[in-house]
């Protein structure tokens, strides 16, 4: 609506909005700047004059359709509330079962799998010191590991998510499992949750395994790959959340994660690969900080900009394709160890922000997730907190219910335009596999990551307990930290060890040079000779140190 | 302005043991160390516990600080007595990150001289470090004139 269709549609809005602004600015006095952690200026007040409905159609529309602001769904959480879906893994395989178990018996119709940090380094647990064994994730390196991890779990029936790196050994494993129990790859469903290579080089070096090309090609193969043999499952998470955490602003985070998802897209389309096949099966993950308005604003905005790039930039037509399905973690890092018990309200808060948003799945984070891995009793509080503010709270009555708002949707819009920008910039680098390499992205997040930190340090951006409030600290006094049983660790690394030394030496040589042969043919798909030397008893820490030598190491570009 | 009257600067080693990769605290804690006047020694996540202690004999630090976010504080004692037994028992040790309160009693009995949790003011840090490194100093230099002698 132009102007003066607005004043003519509101008689009396300037006199009332000029009487109004004169009381403000009498009664306040000195206004101070307020700008949101994407540094955008926030005012103290929206009306129709920086939004109103006039383009609602174009830029808004209704859930389910095009260009999907308010949602990817027709029903959303009125018809199917999010997935909750609680990251777990400690221990050995028998722990990690024990735990699940008591999980599924609660009703959970998804479960996820965090491997051991060693996991993610690319080495098995003989190769490890085992204090550190096992003390962030469970030790899985073999098919009989997993098939430990997921007895009388049924295979088919529920959803894996599986923190799972280039080369996706873990759903190798899971692929083998299903095969000894005679259940069809076509009916496992689930997600390879980070398989997004680009943001372990850049944000998250844990993740970060095999050289920038190697990681590219086996993720292209991976997708192939699953493509073809397991069509339920999500071979491509896109993570924003590893840069989140690193120290993005909510609109970098955004426009990096898009950029390396329309990487991924565009690596797809030159492999020759219908787009459509592709898109539908892409999904994201993000992180939630506390910044309320701003992270509803990064979603909604972050929907439609996909939408549209899929669909003209990437030439997508099936409206499967312009989803943004996203996952949602509630943000550690905005946790306090000081006043730790004041993080079931920051979680709640965050999850609330991800809820508005329309996310399809949600981690909420223990309160004490700044200080140890969570107990069952914090684990437990935070799924309390979901089912609190979708069954109390009443959440899920109403779709987008911030849509409309002359706040959030001028704040939605400003966000966009800035990712837009942004994402411009990352085009004019090469795209983001090569501005991710030449280090371009590593030195924005940096220098994010150290603005925010010197706005907490001066008080700027307050938290709780840190940085004020401080008089309520008391020495937190916590459970003894749960570690998992050294003996029993001890125990599985043995048996580990002997069975190495017992299984089908024939087998696993010839599923090596398989391997081999296939790193050095890119016309083999690599990832089906991972499962087939999975199937004969290969190691995880056999598979990844093979392809590191083959494809090259994956040594993170670290920019201070 | 320098925190430390040092000359040279202060030499401070910035790393990380064992498995995990979370660099967000090492890298902002480097920065504030050289914005302080210090010389940074920066390395990537993942050093082995012999790979720190060639490295703090090569560039001859005066503190190591190890940023742990997981568990990975759980081997530091073994890296205080590796360093002891490389003959570098004097440098000083710190860690800065997470370490729940009932594991903290063993690192600082194993060396550690003190272990910054999140939210630590950058200028105790620094403070701490300049400290740290001036007593150290200390001890060197006496070794020189030892071996001048």
């Amino acid at each position: 609506m132009s102007k003066e269709a607005v004043q003519l549609s509101l008689p009396g809005f300037e006199q009332a909005h000029g009487g109004w602004r004169a009381d403000y600015s009498r009664q306040i006095g000195t206004d101070r700047v307020v700008r949101n952690r994407s540094n955008i200026e926030i005012k103290p007040l929206y009306t129709p004059r920086d939004w109103n409905d006039d383009a609602f159609l174009e830029s808004l529309g209704f859930p389910g359709q095009y260009p999907y602001t308010r949602g990817i769904y027709p029903t959303m959480h009125r018809g199917r509330t999010w997935t909750q879906r609680q990251l777990i893994g400690l221990g050995t395989p028998e722990d990690y079962n024990k735990r699940v178990r008591v999980i599924l018996d609660a009703g959970a119709t998804a479960i996820s799998l965090l491997p051991c940090n060693s996991g993610f380094r690319g080495i098995d647990c003989d190769e490890v010191d085992p204090l550190l064994l096992g003390t962030c994730g469970t030790v899985i390196n073999t098919t009989d590991h997993m098939d430990r991890a997921l007895e009388a779990v049924p295979l088919g029936k529920i959803s894996t998510a599986m923190n799972d790196p280039s080369p996706f050994t873990l759903l190798a494993f899971l692929l083998a499992v299903a095969k000894r129990r005679g259940i069809p790859w076509t009916s496992i469903t689930g997600t390879s949750n980070q398989s997004d290579y680009i943001s372990h080089f850049i944000a998250n070096h844990m993740f970060y395994r095999l050289s920038l090309p190697g990681a590219r090609r086996v993720l292209l193969d991976h997708i192939e790959f699953c493509r073809t043999h397991v069509p339920g499952w999500n071979p491509v998470s896109v993570v924003g959340q590893h840069m989140q955490q690193a120290g993005a602003t909510p609109v970098e985070t955004m426009a990096f994660t898009i950029s390396t998802a329309l990487q991924y897209a565009q690596d797809c389309i030159d492999r020759g690969m219908d787009i459509d096949h592709v898109l539908r099966r892409f999904t994201f993950f993000f992180d939630i900080s506390i910044s309320f308005f701003e992270e509803v604003a990064k979603f909604r905005a972050g929907r439609r900009i996909w939408a549209r790039l899929a669909r003209e930039r990437l030439g997508a037509k099936d409206p499967g394709s312009w989803r943004f399905k996203f996952h949602g973690q509630t943000s550690g890092v905005d946790l306090t160890v000081q006043q730790p018990l004041n993080n079931v309200a920051r979680v709640a808060v965050q999850a609330m922000a991800g809820i508005m948003s329309g996310l399809q799945s949600l981690h909420t984070d223990a309160y004490d997730e700044a200080i140890t891995t969570p107990t069952e009793e914090t684990a437990r509080i935070a799924v309390a907190t979901q089912n609190i503010l979708r069954e109390e709270a009443h959440l899920c009555d109403v779709i987008d219910p911030l849509g409309g708002s002359y706040y959030v949707e001028t704040l939605t819009d400003q966000m966009e335009h800035e990712m837009t920008a942004l994402i411009g910039k990352i085009d004019d680098a090469g795209g983001m596999y090569n501005a991710a390499e030449a280090g371009l992205i590593q030195a924005m997040i940096g220098q994010s990551a150290l603005a925010f930190q010197e706005k907490v340090e001066s008080g700027e951006e307050k938290v709780i307990g840190v940085n004020c409030y401080q008089a309520d600290n008391v020495a937190h006094v916590g459970e003894p930290t749960e570690r998992p049983d050294f003996e029993r660790m001890q125990q599985h690394v043995a048996r580990f060890v002997a069975y190495k030394a017992e299984r089908g030496q024939g087998d696993v040589r010839r599923a090596l040079d398989a391997l081999k042969r296939a790193a050095g043919d890119s016309r083999e798909n690599i990832y089906e000779r991972i499962v087939e030397a999975a199937e004969v008893g290969v190691t995880h820490g056999e598979i990844v140190s093979l392809l590191r030598e083959e494809l090259g190491f994956g040594h993170p570009l670290v920019v201070v | 302005m320098s925190a430390s009257k040092l000359n040279p600067p202060p030499r401070v080693l910035v790393t990380k043991i064992g498995l995990d990769g979370h660099d967000r605290g090492s890298r902002i804690v480097a920065a504030y160390l050289r914005d302080a006047g210090m010389e940074v020694i920066y390395t990537p996540p993942w050093q082995s516990i012999p790979a720190v202690v060639k490295l703090a004999m090569e560039e001859d630090v005066d503190v190591i600080g190890i940023s742990s976010l997981a568990t990975d504080h759980l081997i530091v004692p073994k890296l205080a007595d590796a360093l002891r037994a490389g003959g570098l028992g004097h440098v000083g040790l710190l860690v800065g990150g997470i370490v729940p309160d009932d594991e903290r009693p063993a690192l600082l009995q194993s060396g550690v001289s003190a272990i910054f949790g999140p939210g630590s003011p950058r200028d105790e840090i620094i403070a701490h470090v300049a400290a740290l490194a001036t007593k150290v100093r200390e001890i060197k230099n006496a070794e020189y004139r030892e071996i001048a002698r």
